[in-house]
């Protein structure tokens, strides 16, 4: 009764061609947006924002990055974890090279280094396919990480190794630094989600994303017909690597303020958001959120029941749950291999119809 | 001979034994590949997996002990027997079948005619299934792993090398072993593959699946014993490295230096695996040897990616890998 285009009348041009072109979703849409800016700001605390707003909404950025590639233009790539590390190591170098430059901007150049990075490992990609690239991809994984733990430059000849975020203010509030409040770093986080997120939708649904699309489904008939595979692959890897380096930027100065490179983004990493990629549904900026929040949410909730409730040892609830959480990446890939945004558009079809059967 | 050029040839000796204990892991890919197309994520983990269920099974360890003292508040350890290393073997081998039979039947008969990235994904789900699974089984402490295999130096080409050039050469016994268990089971696996029933039907398969269906080839009877010699390597590769460097999680890793020799060697190429598998490991072995310490060392983590990918770019398909014709 309520999820449907029937009496939507579109009058324009625009109207035609908006974002959510059925209502509902367009109200669902405002909906999202009003409670994440303008009530989960008030109501957040620490423990939240720690353990899952700003891992979800950072682990999203880098989701819908990757999605791009793998979902939409098919080059799978093993290399978000390194990419992660560039825009990390960029930002890191910016806030103490230009402490005067709000850190807004510093993130939004890592992103950007960390595009230029992108392409050049995504060069091969013309040359090589399928598995022989997400192979190939693996260098730029095993090097980047290399590169930044042994060349001292990277991390300022620090005793460590370590990189540390110094605070940095946006508009008098701290955002990165010890003395951050839940709220700030949230909202930080947000803008750029939203913006990522509004971003990646209008890209693949335009020219550029029918291009990467073609490619995805078969490279040379895509060549016949007109599309550069050179301009098309690297700028799916430009605009993916961008945004995983906005999330790696967020990862390390906003959500941990210290990183090992080695240990935060490694290549587990790397594996872990093409999981989320994968659970959300390939090709759908909607599923890059809902395979975040899964693969972010899971966790917390069995160690939750685990540790928490039933009292088991760490170590054994952490087992289970890299057990389980391989056995539903199984479950998901033989129950419904296009991942949760396709259960959601199944959903949508039976609401269309609801309360009739045909 | 001057130094520098004998520690290079003995950099260069135990880069071709590493190379080949590479190849041993990239073999388990490659069989897999070939006869379901299936490009398994989850070899490392099966060797490391495999390795724990020997161990376990030869100290008589109680599967599960740390979780059913958990849930239940019983105090469970060994069943206080030790087995040999031949008995331990044989009853992995058993195991390895079960979970051949297990992985077929449960995941990969139900992902028939999924796109390839599906498939693969979900034997990167297996990975993290069965690390959490041998960790569950039997506990996550560093094991010792000793079958009876000889180890340490060689005295005989210590002292031969010795004699010939005034400085002897450091070569692992184990090592040699390893060579030669490696070229035992290659050749075993040709003979298989060309002479036996099922090898034939195993080709088969690999060639054209719809087609070796419709002469009367079971394809879950082959599926199920792919997976197991996949499982039997594996259990190979796993005694070899967990003899050599102790059973822990950093087995699995193994896997993902296994990929740039595939890449090297092409996919579907049994040959192939090996030579990558040794270019691999004398390769990095030199380049450490040679440049490493002028970049800050500990390039080995790196340099077989890289490698791969600079031939890539000059040959797509791999030294071995049929090419790619494509069509529209």
């Amino acid at each position: 009764m309520l999820y449907r285009e029937a009496g939507d009348f579109k009058t324009s041009y625009e109207d035609d061609s908006q974002t959510f072109p059925i209502r509902f979703d367009r109200l669902a849409f405002y909906a999202a947006l009003v409670v994440a800016f303008g009530i989960v700001p008030f109501v957040i605390n620490d423990y939240w924002a720690n353990a899952v707003a700003l891992p979800f909404l950072i682990y999203a950025i880098a989701a819908i990055g990757l999605n791009i590639l793998v979902g939409f233009c098919g080059q799978v790539s093993l290399g978000t974890g390194g990419f992660m590390a560039v825009g990390a190591y960029a930002t890191y170098k910016l806030m103490t090279a230009f402490p005067e430059v709000n850190i807004f901007f510093h993130v939004l150049i890592a992103g950007g280094i960390t595009a230029f990075v992108g392409v050049l490992f995504g060069l091969p990609s013309l040359r090589i396919k399928g598995f022989y690239l997400a192979v190939a991809t693996l260098a730029a994984q095993f090097f980047l990480v290399w590169l930044f733990n042994r060349v001292p430059w990277f991390y300022n000849y620090s005793a460590s190794g370590q990189i540390s975020a110094p605070e940095r203010t946006v508009v008098g509030v701290p955002v990165t630094g010890p003395h951050t409040e839940a709220w700030a770093t949230y909202l930080f986080c947000l803008v750029f989600l939203a913006g990522s997120a509004l971003i990646a939708r209008n890209l693949t649904r335009g020219a550029t994303g029918r291009k990467w699309m073609a490619i995805r489904d078969m490279d040379i008939a895509a060549e016949i017909i007109g599309v550069n595979p050179l301009r098309a692959k690297l700028s799916a890897f430009a605009v993916s690597s961008f945004f995983i380096g906005i999330a790696g930027a967020l990862f390390f100065s906003v959500y941990l303020g210290a990183v090992e490179v080695g240990e935060a983004f490694g290549i587990n990493k790397s594996f872990l958001v093409l999981f989320m990629v994968i659970i959300g549904g390939l090709g759908r900026i909607f599923g890059s959120l809902a395979g975040a929040a899964f693969l972010v949410l899971l966790p917390v909730l069995l160690k939750n029941t685990l540790v928490g409730t039933l009292g088991w040892p760490t170590d054994l609830a952490a087992h289970l749950e890299i057990m389980i959480v391989g056995a539903l990446i199984i479950v998901f890939l033989v129950a419904e291999p296009h991942g949760l945004a396709q259960l959601w558009r199944l959903t949508k079809e039976k609401l269309r119809l609801w309360p009739f059967p045909h | 001979m001057p130094d520098q050029l004998l520690y290079a040839m003995e950099v260069l000796l135990n880069g071709l034994m590493a190379g080949v204990l590479y190849a041993l892991v990239a073999l388990g890919f490659v069989l897999i590949y070939k006869a379901s197309g299936i490009f398994n994520y989850a070899q490392g983990v099966m060797a490391l997996f495999a390795a724990m269920t020997l161990v376990g099974i030869m100290e008589g360890q109680v599967p599960f002990a740390h979780l059913i003292n958990a849930a239940f508040g019983t105090d469970l350890h060994v069943f206080g027997w030790q087995l040999s290393g031949l008995i331990g073997i044989l009853l992995t081998a058993v195991v390895m079948v079960v979970m051949a039979w297990a992985v077929n039947h449960l995941i990969f008969r139900h992902l028939v005619n999924q796109e390839p990235i599906i498939l693969f994904m979900a034997t990167i789900g297996l990975a993290y299934f069965m690390e959490g699974l041998g960790d569950l089984m039997w506990g996550a402490d560093i094991k010792k792993l000793d079958v009876g295999l000889p180890q340490g130096i060689n005295g005989w080409i210590d002292t031969t090398t010795f004699d010939a050039f005034g400085y002897g050469f450091f070569i692992d016994n184990l090592d040699i072993w390893a060579t030669v268990i490696a070229a035992i089971l290659v050749i075993a696996l040709m003979i298989f593959s060309q002479y036996s029933k099922q090898g034939r039907a195993l080709r088969a398969v690999a060639d054209d699946h719809q087609a070796a269906l419709s002469v009367g080839i079971s394809l879950n009877f082959i599926w199920v014993l792919v997976w197991s010699i996949a499982g039997f390597v594996a259990l190979v590769a796993g005694i070899m490295w967990g003899t050599k460097s102790g059973v822990q999680f950093s087995l699995s890793l193994i896997a993902l230096k296994a990929l740039p020799v595939l890449m090297l060697g092409g996919f579907t190429s049994i040959p192939g695996a090996i030579v990558g598998g040794l270019i691999i490991g004398v390769g990095e072995k030199l380049f450490e040897f040679a440049i490493g310490p002028m970049v800050g060392g500990a390039t080995e983590n790196w340099f077989a990616y890289v490698l791969a990918l600079v031939f890539l770019v000059f040959r797509p398909q791999g030294l071995f890998g049929e090419r790619l014709i494509e069509r529209v």
